[in-house]
C-alpha cells in the first residue's frame, strides 16, 4: 500500500515546470471508533480518509514564492485541480529570500516501529466488548459515580509519504488504539467530571483499569469542593498536566514564535530562564512516547534536541524555513498533516525527571494544592506575552497530606515566571496520548485567586 | 450535487438489513485563504474536500460510515459498512421515498469570493498591515488572514427529508504585537460573516488593524489583572461567550439527557435573573452561525431558552428529539462529513434590556470592565466556567480607569446567570466564534447587550 503513496507523491512532484520546486504529502487512513452508552453501543464509526497537500515553489526576485492547495480525495482531476491551485497561489505570494524546501541534511534516521500487527488482527467484537467493558469498570469503581458520559473505544491504522523536487523522499506509517472515558460523580447537589484515556499502538496494550480508574478517582475526590480563599501556595501538577503546561512551553521555544519576535524567549539563548531544576528535551528517537516517529514533516531524520539543560536555553526547535532564517540548521521539527503546510513544533517533549516519587513531593508540601486539572488553558494562556492564567480544580495540601477539594479558583503568573518558579521535579514520568511526556512538577509561591 | 435515484438506492442499502432510521450527508467544500505574516504574504492556500457520511440507526445504535469517493460503488459500499456497523435489526426491508428534488436554501450573497481576483485578498491583508504599523510605533510585529469558504450540503434521510444547502462564508482577522519595556502585548480583531467579498463593504480592514494595534498598545502599560471576587461589566457584542459557556452548552439535550449538565431537570424553574433572555437563532441571516437547514436537515430555528429567567427549551438533534418524542429545534450539527451530527449551538445571544449601559458602569464602585472577552470553556457537569479577558480596564468609582493584563475569568454558570443585576439597551453580535465539543469545530455566533455580574472571580496577579 505504501508504494502506491509513495508513487502519488513522486508522480505529482515530477510534474515541476523549470523554476519551480514542488513538494507534495500524502495520508491515508482507516479508522474505527466505539462510543458506548447505557450498557449499548451508541455509535459505531468506521472510516477510511485521504489526503494530499502540494506545495509550490516559485523562483522570482530574489527569492521563492509559496503557494499550497490541498485536498481530500485522490481522484486524478482533482489532484490536477489541486497542483493547479498551488501553482496559481504562489504567483500572488511574495517572494521570501529564506524560502526553500527541506533538503536531505545527511542525518542518518532512527527507525521508529509505529506499526503494530495485532491491531489489524484484533477482532471487531472485541473492540466493542472493551468500549462496554469500560463503562461498566468506570460504574463500578465507587458507587458515587453517577454515570458515565460516554466510554470510547478507537483506533487507526495510518500510512504517510513524502516526495519533493529537493530529493527528499519519505515514508512511514503508523497505528494507535485507545481508550477514554469521562464521567460525573457526586449527589443530588453536585456533580463533577473526570477524565481518563490510554494510548498504546495496539489494543492488547490498553489498561483499561487504569483509564477507569483515573476518571472516577478525578470526579469522586471533587465531591465537596468549594472556593478557597485567594492566596500564594504551593502548586502540584499532576504528571499529565504537567506535560500539557510543558507542551505551551514547548510552542513558545518553537522557530516560527522566535524568528517572528513573539515569544518572550526569543533574545534568551544561553542564559537561564528557568529553575536549574529543569531539563527540557524533545526527542521523537524516544520510542516512549507517541510522538516518536522516523521522519518529519519535511522527511528529514527526526533527532533527540535539548531545548533547555538545567535551567539555561539551549535551543529553539526549527523546521527548514525557520532554521535558515535564524541562520540555524533544521531540527527536523516540521510538523504537519498532508492537508496543511509544515509548521514547527515538538513532538515528544519530554522533562527529565528529578530525585523524588509523587508520594514523597506531596509530603515535602506544608501549604498547598495539588492541581489535576485546568480549564481556559487556549483562551487565558498567552504565549506571546507569556501572560498565564486559567481556572483550577484539585485537592487542598496541608502539612503534607492531601485535604479538601477545590474548585472556582484561578491560578495566574507569567510562563517565564513559572520556569523560575520550579522548585522540584517527580522521578516518574507519564506520558500524554500527543507525546509530550513529564513527572509531576512542583512551583513554590503562586497567585490563586478564590474567595 | 448527486442524482436522487443514487441517493435513494445508497438508503435502500443502508435500511436493507433492517433499520430505525438511514441518513446520507453529503458535502462539497471550496476554500481559500491567504495569510499576511511578518509584512509578507506568506501562504496562499486552496483547498477541496468532498464526501459523504452514511449514518443507519438500529434501536439505540448508530452505525456510521464515511468516504471521499461519491461514486455508485463508493457509497453503496458505505452504506453497506455502516449498516453492518449498527448491527443486524430485527425490521424487514423498508422502500424510501425521495422526491424529484431537493428543497434547496442557499443564503444570499452579493459578491461570490471565487470571482474576486486573488489580488484584491492580498491587497486587503497589505493595507491591514500598513495601517497597524502606522498606528503606532510600538508596532512590532502584524499578522493577517483572508478566508473564504462555500460549504455545499445535501441530506437525505428514510423518513423522508430531502434538502440541501448552499452558504458561503467569509473571514478577515488580524493580530498585533506591541513592544514595550515591560515586554509584549498582543491585539486581535476578527469578524466574518456568512457573506461573499461585501463583508468588505461593512468593515474596513484598515480600521480593524488600528483597532487592534491600539489594544495591544494600550497593554504594554497595563497593570496586573486584580484578583479575587468582584463586580464584571461586560461590553455589549463580545460579552455572547460568557452565556455560551455559563449555561449555552447546558442546555444542549445530549448532555442534558446523560445527566451531564446543571440544568437537567430544571424546565420550567427560574435559573437566571429576571432580566436574562437567552436565544438561540440560526435563522439570523448573515450572522456566523446561520443556515438554511441544519446538518440534519432540520429548518433552523429560533429557540428561546430561557425567558425572564425561565428554562423554557432545551436544544435537540435529531435522534434526542426523536428518543423524547418531541420536535428538533434545529441544532443538530457536524463539523464535516467525517463526524457524526450532534446537539450544537448556532448563534446563542442575550436580548437587550434597558439600562443605560454609561449608567451601569457608573453605578459599580469598585470592579473590572471588559470591553474584549476571548474564548472560554465550561464544565458542564458543574456549571463551572473560564473566560479569558483580552481587553480589561479597572472600574473604580463608577468610572473606567486603568487597562488591565490578560486574565481569566472564572464563575460558576447557574450563579452567575442568577446575580445579573444590569442589563444594557445596547445588543449588538460579537466576533465570530469557533464552538468546540467532543473534537468537533463549527461555527457559532454571539451577542449580548453590556451587562453586570455583581461577583466573579478575577484570576489576576495583583495581590
Amino acid at each position: 500500500m505504501s508504494a502506491d503513496l509513495a508513487d502519488i507523491a513522486a508522480r505529482l512532484a515530477a510534474r515541476a515546470e523549470p523554476g519551480e520546486h514542488i513538494e507534495v504529502a500524502v495520508g491515508r487512513g482507516v479508522s474505527t471508533t466505539v462510543k458506548a452508552y447505557g450498557g449499548q453501543v451508541e455509535s459505531f464509526t468506521s472510516a477510511e480518509s485521504f489526503g494530499v497537500g502540494v506545495r509550490v515553489l516559485v523562483e522570482r526576485d530574489g527569492g521563492m514564492a509559496q503557494g499550497f492547495a490541498h485536498a481530500g480525495t485522490f481522484d486524478p482531476e482533482v489532484l490536477d485541480e489541486t497542483l493547479r491551485d498551488a501553482r496559481d497561489n504562489a504567483g500572488f505570494a511574495e517572494p521570501d529570500p529564506w524560502q526553500a524546501l527541506a533538503e536531505p541534511d545527511g542525518v542518518a534516521a532512527v527507525h521508529q516501529e509505529l506499526w503494530d500487527e495485532r491491531l489489524a488482527a484484533f477482532p471487531t467484537e472485541r473492540k466493542v466488548e472493551l468500549a462496554l467493558e469500560l463503562e461498566r469498570a468506570t460504574k463500578a469503581w465507587s458507587p458515587k459515580v453517577k454515570g458515565v458520559r460516554v466510554a470510547s473505544y478507537g483506533d487507526s491504522a495510518g500510512e504517510f509519504a513524502l516526495a519533493s523536487t529537493s530529493g527528499i523522499r519519505s515514508a512511514g506509517r503508523a497505528t494507535s488504539a485507545w481508550l477514554s472515558v469521562s464521567c460525573m460523580a457526586g449527589d443530588e447537589s453536585e456533580t463533577h467530571m473526570g477524565y481518563g484515556v490510554d494510548v498504546c499502538r495496539e489494543p492488547g496494550g490498553l489498561d483499561l483499569a487504569a483509564v477507569a480508574t483515573e476518571a472516577a478517582d478525578q470526579a469522586v475526590r471533587l465531591i465537596g469542593a468549594q472556593q478557597v480563599p485567594s492566596q500564594r501556595l504551593t502548586l502540584v501538577l499532576e504528571p499529565k498536566l504537567a506535560a500539557t503546561v510543558l507542551a505551551i512551553i514547548g510552542s513558545m521555544l518553537c522557530g516560527d514564535a522566535v524568528v517572528k519576535g513573539r515569544t518572550p524567549f526569543a533574545d534568551r539563548l544561553g542564559q537561564s530562564i528557568a529553575s536549574p531544576l529543569l531539563t527540557l528535551v524533545d526527542d521523537p528517537t524516544d520510542a516512549r512516547s507517541m510522538g516518536a516517529d522516523t521522519f518529519d514533516g519535511e522527511g528529514l531524520a527526526c533527532r533527540r534536541n535539548v531545548l533547555i539543560d538545567g535551567g539555561e536555553l539551549r535551543g529553539f526547535l526549527h523546521n527548514s524555513y525557520t532554521a535558515r532564517r535564524a541562520g540555524a540548521r533544521s531540527t527536523a521539527s516540521a510538523v504537519r498533516g498532508s492537508r496543511s503546510l509544515p509548521g514547527v513544533g515538538p513532538q515528544a517533549l519530554a522533562v527529565a525527571p528529578g530525585e523524588r516519587t509523587y508520594e514523597e513531593l506531596l509530603a515535602s508540601v506544608d501549604n498547598g494544592s495539588l492541581v489535576q486539572s485546568m480549564s481556559g488553558l487556549h483562551s487565558g494562556v498567552n504565549t506571546t506575552s507569556g501572560d498565564f492564567s486559567v481556572g483550577a480544580e484539585g485537592l487542598m495540601i496541608r502539612n503534607g497530606a492531601l485535604a479538601e477539594p477545590v474548585r472556582e479558583v484561578t491560578i495566574a503568573s507569567t510562563l517565564p515566571r513559572l520556569l523560575l518558579d520550579l522548585v522540584a521535579v517527580g522521578s516518574e514520568i507519564e506520558w500524554l496520548p500527543g507525546g509530550s511526556g513529564s513527572a509531576a512538577l512542583v512551583f513554590g509561591e503562586v497567585a490563586l485567586s478564590g474567595s | 450535487m448527486l442524482d436522487p435515484d443514487l441517493i435513494r438506492r445508497t438508503l435502500d442499502v443502508a435500511l436493507q438489513r433492517g433499520a430505525d432510521f438511514a441518513e446520507v450527508f453529503v458535502e462539497d467544500v471550496r476554500s481559500s485563504s491567504a495569510a499576511l505574516d511578518d509584512g509578507r504574504i506568506e501562504e496562499l492556500v486552496s483547498g477541496r474536500d468532498r464526501g459523504a457520511g452514511i449514518r443507519v440507526v438500529v434501536g439505540d445504535t448508530t452505525g456510521f460510515a464515511h468516504t471521499a469517493d461519491l461514486s455508485d460503488r463508493g457509497l453503496l459500499e458505505t452504506a453497506r459498512v455502516a449498516a453492518a456497523a449498527a448491527r443486524d435489526g430485527s425490521g424487514g426491508v423498508r422502500r424510501v421515498t425521495v422526491g424529484p428534488a431537493a428543497a434547496q436554501h442557499a443564503a444570499a450573497i452579493a459578491v461570490d469570493p471565487a470571482t474576486v481576483g486573488k489580488a484584491a485578498k492580498v491587497a486587503l491583508l497589505q493595507r491591514s498591515d500598513h495601517a497597524a504599523r502606522a498606528a503606532h510605533g510600538a508596532v512590532s510585529q502584524v499578522a493577517a488572514r483572508y478566508g473564504d469558504v462555500r460549504r455545499r450540503v445535501l441530506i437525505a434521510n428514510s423518513d423522508g427529508v430531502f434538502v440541501g444547502d448552499d452558504l458561503t462564508k467569509t473571514s478577515f482577522s488580524v493580530s498585533v504585537v506591541a513592544k514595550g519595556d515591560a515586554g509584549l502585548q498582543t491585539g486581535r480583531q476578527s469578524v466574518g460573516r456568512v457573506a461573499g467579498f461585501e463583508l468588505f463593504d461593512r468593515y474596513d480592514v484598515e480600521e480593524l488593524a488600528r483597532g487592534a494595534a491600539e489594544r495591544a498598545v494600550r497593554k504594554l502599560d497595563a497593570r496586573p489583572a486584580p484578583s479575587g471576587t468582584m463586580a464584571v461589566v461586560i461590553a455589549g457584542g463580545s460579552g455572547g461567550v460568557l452565556f455560551h459557556e455559563a449555561c449555552g452548552h447546558g442546555l444542549e439535550a445530549d448532555l442534558v439527557n446523560k445527566g451531564a449538565s446543571v440544568f437537567a431537570g430544571r424546565q420550567g424553574e427560574l435559573v437566571a435573573s429576571p432580566l436574562v433572555t437567552l436565544i438561540d437563532d440560526g435563522t439570523l441571516a448573515g450572522e456566523w452561525g446561520y443556515f438554511g437547514y441544519d446538518d440534519e436537515g432540520h429548518p433552523a430555528g429560533r429557540n428561546v431558552l430561557i425567558e425572564r429567567g425561565v428554562l423554557t427549551e432545551f436544544m435537540y438533534d435529531h435522534l434526542r428529539a426523536r428518543d423524547d418524542k418531541r420536535r428538533g429545534t434545529g441544532n443538530g450539527r457536524r463539523q464535516s462529513y467525517r463526524h457524526l451530527p450532534m446537539v450544537r449551538m448556532t448563534n446563542t445571544y442575550i436580548n437587550g434590556g434597558s439600562d443605560d449601559p454609561a449608567d451601569i458602569i457608573a453605578g459599580t464602585e469598585q470592579g473590572v470592565y471588559v470591553a474584549q472577552l476571548g474564548g472560554g470553556q465550561v464544565n458542564t457537569a458543574s456549571g463551572d466556567f473560564v473566560f479569558g479577558m483580552t481587553e480589561a480596564y479597572l472600574i473604580e468609582g463608577g468610572e473606567i480607569t486603568e487597562p488591565l493584563r490578560d486574565g481569566n475569568l472564572i464563575g460558576n454558570g447557574p450563579a452567575a446567570l442568577a446575580a445579573i443585576d444590569a442589563v444594557g439597551s445596547d445588543f449588538s453580535m460579537g466576533y465570530p466564534g469557533t464552538c468546540g465539543k467532543d473534537g468537533q469545530g463549527v461555527p457559532v455566533g454571539m451577542g449580548t447587550p453590556t451587562l453586570r455580574v455583581p461577583q466573579l472571580t478575577v484570576g489576576g496577579t495583583a495581590s
